[in-house]
């Protein structure tokens, strides 16, 4: 596939409104068989005065309408989708199949325990699989997702340092973490001190003293966050001393689980040193963003966080069976309504017996090997920032492509759309100019990998033969290059009937 | 606009904001290399209004681009005179001239000494040929 993909019909289709006719229905209904009420006599001046101008399509005009919209879609089901950070991994099957089981996907939120002990000990499972995987003591699946553990981690860290009648305000963030983060510290009423990146993508222990000596924050180390592997694609290796020089300073160690998918049994953030980590069930355990469900990130802590945790909490009755402790007078308080999102349990914890910890660990070796295979192919083609092999995603930069062709990474990723590729993050992390950031997930083959890398070699060719082919890019989907700008500047927000 | 454009009649910082001082009174905005980075500039956000005062270093507002957003640092402190509210619906003007029309605030500075503190032109154009390396 290294050339573009062919232009199939694809049809232009406008807004259902649009479509349809006065009086065209899709449903055969039966006839009135009571009396018909004007709203206006019963409800007067709140009646509307105009009909809602609803479209009125036919059942095939609908299906047609929907279906042909679905066929823009550029998704996981339909080609390779490497969006950097974001774990785009194939979403098998069975966990949907395993999510509509009716006695589970009929469930009702307010159902007694007793009448749905079998719901509630897959929670426990999936607890303690989230556990071991984590090296963690344990597990609350209530945050809805990666943010909202973030939220919930850093809530448990402050209530711990003020169990202690401390309120330390710093937390210590690389450059290199995820966006998200300092946005939760903000949120939590603490302040982000950055660390700025080193040359190698990875943080020192000295650096992280350089920042705290900086900010004069002796008595004010509320924590660290990071990421493993960091938004770079680096493992970071000094994580351990980095740990304990956090716990020196009194602070606590929050990890970013959202790149768990590159260290499952392999590396476990309790072992490195963490305190609480969130991890996020829609990508490392299947079901990415658009994949069919909600989000999910629960958080697993050591024991020293424990009675800080949302409640109330998931316990096994020394009677045996399953039930919700809310005698929790430290918990920082629910986080959500009723248990999380139930259905992305069912998903992971499908996944996870599927897979087995043996599979798991397969899962992020094969995931870090195709990564380094499309860094080792793409490097003498775009600039690779990071001098090391990466680990389960590579950063690449148009920076070298630019300054010979003019072709930007926002180029590059419009034109792989015409190769039929979903693009890569681009122009994330921040601290790479003009980042491409490509993981392709250990559910893609080699040879779709290499058909990849044949249309990213391809494109930087035509970067240097043909630039206004590929700055003029997409040509083969549906709609072309989009005015971005316009659209933030002077949005359009409404369809009105022209 | 080239990247490497600068104007000799301005300081800098190496976050990529101007200052430049006239009759008193210091106007502050980004250099072409921070748009040529940002791309197209879709929002240009100033939290602060007249009569406020800032820090220099201090962000005093946020500016998004298709690609990124970015904070916006006081190169100096001072008392703020004037704001440049065209930008509010005219965010392009940055992209279009980012050392006269699209100038972002103006300050009364509270220490005329800091200007002294930050890059000149030529320091700014050393800065700029290690950054494109």
């Amino acid at each position: 596939m290294s050339e573009p993909q062919p232009r199939g019909i694809k049809f232009r289709e406008p807004p259902v409104f649009e479509r349809g006719a006065p009086g065209r229905s899709g449903a055969s209904l039966p006839p009135l068989d009571v009396p018909e009420v004007d709203p206006a006599v019963l409800f007067g001046a709140l009646a509307r005065k105009d009909a809602a101008d609803l479209p009125e399509v036919s059942e095939p005009e609908a299906y047609r309408h929907y279906l042909r919209l679905s066929q823009w879609n550029f998704c996981i089901d339909s080609q390779l989708f490497p969006l950097g950070s974001c774990t785009m991994k194939y979403n098998p099957k069975v966990n949907e199949w395993a999510a509509r089981i009716p006695a589970f996907a009929n469930l009702h939120p307010m159902t007694p325990e007793e009448l749905c002990q079998g719901s509630l000990e897959v929670m426990w499972r999936l607890q303690e699989a989230l556990c071991e995987v984590s090296g963690m003591d344990g597990c609350s699946l209530q945050p809805s997702a990666g943010a909202q553990g973030e939220l919930c981690g850093l809530m448990m860290m402050r209530a711990f340092h003020e169990a202690k009648g401390r309120s330390p305000k710093k937390v210590f963030i690389p450059e290199s973490a995820h966006g998200t983060n300092a946005a939760s510290c903000s949120l939590n009423g603490l302040v982000a001190v950055k660390i700025e990146k080193n040359a190698d993508g990875i943080t020192h222990p000295e650096q992280v003293l350089a920042a705290i000596e900086r900010e004069g924050s002796d008595g004010d180390v509320c924590g660290l966050m990071i990421t493993n592997p960091n938004t770079l694609g680096a493992y970071e290796t000094f994580l351990p001393a980095i740990c304990k020089l956090i716990h020196d300073k009194g602070g606590l160690v929050y990890g970013d689980g959202a790149n768990t998918n590159a260290i499952m049994g392999r590396a476990r953030p309790g072992d490195v040193g963490m305190d609480v980590i969130h991890i996020n069930l829609h990508k490392t355990f299947t079901t990415p963003h658009g994949g069919g469900g909600p989000g999910s990130g629960p958080v697993c802590f050591k024991e020293h966080l424990e009675p800080f945790q949302p409640s109330p909490v998931l316990i096994r009755r020394p009677q045996g069976g399953y039930g919700w402790d809310y005698n929790r007078p430290q918990s920082l308080g629910r986080l959500r309504a009723f248990t999380g999102n139930f259905g992305m349990f069912i998903r992971a914890y499908a996944y996870i017996r599927e897979m087995g910890g043996e599979g798991l660990s397969m899962a992020s070796t094969l995931a870090v090997l195709n990564a380094r295979y499309l860094w080792a192919k793409l490097k003498d083609h775009y600039l690779a920032p990071v001098p090391q092999p990466c680990m389960h995603e590579v950063v690449l930069s148009d920076s070298q492509l630019e300054r010979e062709t003019g072709v930007k990474t926002l180029d590059v990723a419009k034109r792989l759309l015409d190769y039929g590729f979903h693009a890569p993050t681009v122009y994330f992390p921040l601290v790479v100019p003009g980042a491409l950031m490509i993981e392709p997930t250990e559910t893609e083959t080699r040879e779709t990998l290499d058909e990849f890398v044949a249309a990213m070699v391809a494109i930087a060719k035509e970067a240097r033969e043909t630039p206004e082919l590929v700055k003029q890019a997409p040509h083969n989907t549906v709609v072309g290059r989009l005015d971005e700008a316009r659209a933030a500047r002077q949005p359009r927000l409404r369809w009105t009937r022209s | 606009m080239a990247q490497d454009d600068v104007r000799s009649d301005r300081k800098y910082t190496k976050d990529h904001e101007w200052a430049k001082e006239e009759d008193g009174k210091i106007s502050i905005g980004i250099t072409a290399y921070a748009v040529d980075q940002l791309g197209e500039i879709t929002l240009v956000n100033l939290d602060v209004r007249v009569g406020e005062t800032i820090t220099a270093g201090k962000a005093f507002g946020t500016i998004e681009s298709v690609k990124t957003l970015s904070d916006l640092f006081a190169p100096v402190s001072g008392k703020i005179v004037r704001i440049n509210s065209d930008l509010e619906n005219k965010p392009e003007k940055v992209n279009e001239a980012c050392y006269d029309l699209g100038w972002m605030i103006e300050i009364e500075p509270s220490d005329k000494g800091e200007l002294d503190t930050l890059l000149d032109v030529e320091a700014y154009r050393e800065l700029l040929k290690s950054a494109a390396h």
